[in-house]
């Protein structure tokens, strides 16, 4: 049979790889045909691939092996979740080199914090991770408190951890509705937005924006809660449970959805520590690290809750693990609204939040205060900080670094979609290409985050 | 011998035909009834783009749902979004590749002039890069903001305005 | 001569045998500041003792205020001890010469895009990366933009109802 082929092979001057090589081909491979054929793939591609910028797509050292097609994907996709651009490498179907190539949505975050008096801070960082704005503003508002040194009353503490949470369920929400768009469950994604519409109407009622809310503040909260909150909450509470059994049932032992997520992007524990990952991703692997019960901040060790864990660290275990802390923070919400203490939403230390307005009708001193606060800007004593934070997608940290003055001398955000982008190439090295969008899916990075 | 209708009769009743289509309006009211917008939702106004897609804010009744990834299906692009510099190339290219007729939606405050992002990473305001037909105002703006503004694109369309 | 040490075993662990590493803390954290001849030592023992992620690596630019120019900070943290650590390097820019210190790759193979941005942003070198190329800014760009002698970049904004302008 085999020799069957060969002669027909040899009759049309084509081989057959697996059968002895014929003469002709023996003589043509030689060193410099070969870097002809490089060269020239490398012109097609500049033509071909539509979206590239400048010369990096060049990426001599992995154009060594005949049969890779590079592949671009991205930086218009319309499942790379933003801006992200995929360099990958294929052989055929499967995938042998995955590069992420990032930077198509970099912001000057980082410089331009360095020009922003402290109180507007959380302005610049809430627009980093923009699915979880209010953690981000969290994460800046705890280092700069702790730079000040300044305890905060109960009840600021406890409102953040409600908006907090209601944010990680929204965020969770968006991840699944895109993780289920990507693997072709559509009707996912409409039923994640509709379920985040009730959640950020209420943020709506509470901060005045839906997104990007500059609510979370060093010193407490920019706002009270507004009268009927409880019956927002309890509204948001009721109706989650049924809808999260909806999904359940939509893909929990769909046998498509398991098909295309079971056994898909594999990342071991040992990889994910090594790479820096945390978040979902690192507890699908089973390792239990959640910063709310390691490094606990904001008075949420008060709250009973746990922490899912997964097993095989593959992208079903990835979405269990989103659904299930979903289910976790209704808990805490629960828990919070029952027991939300009554006080000031911010500290009374004047030097650092603004006076009520109708305070400055009254006092000298509290419109001097008004003015400084929102002119000058409070000053922050010298010091260097870092404090993290477990936003929807990992360790989100603030490094402060202060210099006396009334802007940070240096605010670096440690953006854990940054970091989890490390373990893309890791997951897919030797998958599927359809396995490359339901793994990136999982990983659920924002690029805001990512390039800052 | 039968008589045929000569060419030069035929382009000028064609060509009557198709003056008297035009002033009905007709392609201007398919335009807007049907403006596939292409994916380039960039950051958060990109959220707040798919929000507006979905079954609350309801993109669909306008004919618009389907988001085309390809920007050769595309008519309209909405630039939802901050553009840093290493994308303004491929934001040009994309918006290069659509067919005319085409039109640019600038949605937020960073497409429409760099937000309150003025610094050496971002393009400050798109229309640096691509001619602009509305500007959304908003960080970001809500749905209700974005459908207005595509809801007048759609009337200065129709009105002649913005004839392509 | 005396130098504070810190109370618990782990970070004596860490200490021992270097004695040009000085610990302090600051509003309650640990900090290291080690020298950039001792940094792959010292972090080596840091991954020993159990601190075994890299959280992030990152760096500060203090052009006129001190000496050394630029602090690469290293932030560590222990799962297994529910434990963070700050290591801090000060590393010397000299003119015409990157600033350079090694990598922590080798120990921690996560600091490698944090590693990158930190060359991109500030110059940088980290000695045994792998792939030490920008991340953020496009690849032809000249300048470091988190340095303090790079500009904001910020564009004079016209106002209508301004003086005319």
């Amino acid at each position: 049979m085999t020799d069957d082929r060969t002669d027909q092979a040899e009759a049309r001057d084509v081989w057959i790889s697996g059968t002895e090589e014929p003469e002709w081909l023996v003589h043509a491979t030689d060193e410099g045909a070969q870097k002809m054929r490089h060269v020239e793939t490398a012109e097609r591609l500049a033509e071909q691939l539509g979206t590239v910028v400048g010369d990096d797509f060049l990426l001599e050292e992995t154009i060594g092996d005949d049969d890779l097609m590079i592949v671009n994907m991205g930086p218009q996709h319309p499942s790379t979740h933003g801006v992200l651009r995929l360099h990958v490498e294929l052989e055929g179907e499967i995938v042998r080199r995955v590069q992420p190539i990032i930077g198509y949505l970099h912001t000057g975050m980082e410089k331009t914090a360095e020009t922003l008096p402290f109180m507007l801070g959380g302005t610049n960082v809430t627009r980093m991770d923009y699915l979880a704005p209010l953690h981000n503003e969290l994460c800046f508002a705890l280092a700069v408190e702790q730079l000040l040194g300044i305890d905060l009353p109960p009840r600021a503490e406890a409102i953040r951890v409600l908006m907090t949470e209601l944010n990680r369920i929204s965020s969770h929400l968006v991840a699944l509705a895109t993780n289920g768009m990507d693997i072709g469950a559509l009707s996912m994604m409409l039923y994640g937005f509709r379920e985040r519409e009730g959640i950020l109407a209420f943020f709506e009622k509470v901060t005045g924006l839906r997104m990007n809310h500059n609510y979370i503040r060093p010193g407490g909260v920019a706002a009270d809660l507004p009268d009927g909150w409880e019956d927002d909450v309890e509204g948001i509470l009721d109706v989650m449970p049924g809808r999260l059994r909806e999904y359940d049932d939509l893909l929990k032992e769909n046998a498509i959805w398991k098909g295309r997520t079971k056994h898909v992007g594999i990342l071991t524990a040992e990889e994910a520590v090594a790479w820096s990952i945390t978040g979902p991703i690192l507890r699908s692997t089973g390792i239990a690290h959640d910063l709310r019960k390691a490094h606990p901040y904001s008075g949420i060790d008060r709250y009973d809750f746990d922490v899912p864990v997964g097993t095989n660290g593959d992208v079903y275990d990835r979405y269990r693990v989103r659904v299930d802390e979903i289910w976790e923070s209704l808990k805490i919400v629960r828990q919070v609204a029952e027991a939300m203490p009554r006080g000031d939403y911010k500290t009374d230390d004047r030097k650092i939040s603004p006076p009520p307005r109708q305070r400055i009708d009254e006092s000298m001193e509290a419109l001097i205060h008004h003015f400084k606060i929102h002119t000058e800007g409070f000053r922050v004593p010298e010091g260097e900080v870092y404090v993290a934070v477990e936003s929807p997608r990992g360790e989100l940290g603030c490094y402060l670094v202060s210099d006396g003055g009334s802007q940070p001398l240096r605010m670096h955000t440690r953006a854990p979609s940054f970091a989890n982008l490390q373990s893309v190439p890791i997951m897919l090295a030797d998958s599927l290409l359809a396995d490359t969008i339901a793994a990136l899916a999982s990983v659920d990075p924002v690029m805001g985050d990512v390039d800052r | 011998m039968h008589q045929s209708t000569p060419p030069s009769v035929i382009t000028t009743r064609l060509d009557r035909a198709a003056a008297a289509v035009r002033g009905l309006g007709v392609a201007k009211w398919a335009q807007t009834r049907s403006m596939f917008p292409a994916t380039f939702g960039l950051a958060c106004c990109a959220i707040e783009m798919m929000a507006t897609g979905t079954a609350h804010y309801d993109l669909a009744r306008f004919g618009m749902e389907v988001f085309r990834a390809s920007p050769r299906q595309a008519d309209l692009m909405i630039v939802a979004g901050r553009v840093s510099q290493k994308m303004a190339p491929v934001l040009r290219q994309v918006y290069d590749q659509m067919p005319d007729p085409k039109w640019v939606i600038s949605m937020g405050a960073c497409a429409s002039s760099g937000g309150m992002f003025n610094n050496y990473a971002l393009v400050q305001g798109v229309d640096h890069v691509v001619p602009v037909d509305i500007y959304v105002p908003g960080c970001p703006p809500g749905p209700q903001s974005l459908m207005h503004g595509i809801l007048t694109l759609h009337e200065k369309v129709m009105s002649g305005e913005m004839a392509r | 001569m005396s130098r504070p040490l810190p109370d618990d075993e782990i970070l004596r662990g860490v200490l021992e045998g270097f004695d040009n590493v000085e610990w302090h803390q600051s509003r309650g954290q640990d900090v290291l500041e080690v020298r950039p001849d001792d940094l792959l030592a010292v972090a080596g023992a840091a991954r020993s003792a159990g601190f075994e992620m890299c959280v992030d690596v990152t760096a500060t630019d203090h052009l006129g205020r001190r000496e050394p120019r630029f602090d690469v900070v290293a932030n560590l943290l222990s799962i297994e001890h529910r434990r963070r650590l700050r290591i801090i390097v000060p590393v010397e820019f000299v003119e015409d010469q990157p600033p350079s210190v090694s990598s922590l790759t080798p120990i921690w193979p996560g600091a490698n895009y944090f590693e990158r941005e930190v060359y991109d942003m500030f110059g940088i070198v980290f000695e045994g990366h792998p792939d030490l190329t920008r991340i953020l800014m496009p690849d032809d760009w000249v300048g470091h933009p988190l340095r303090k002698d790079f500009a904001v970049g910020a564009v004079p904004v016209y106002f209508k109802e301004g003086d005319g302008a």
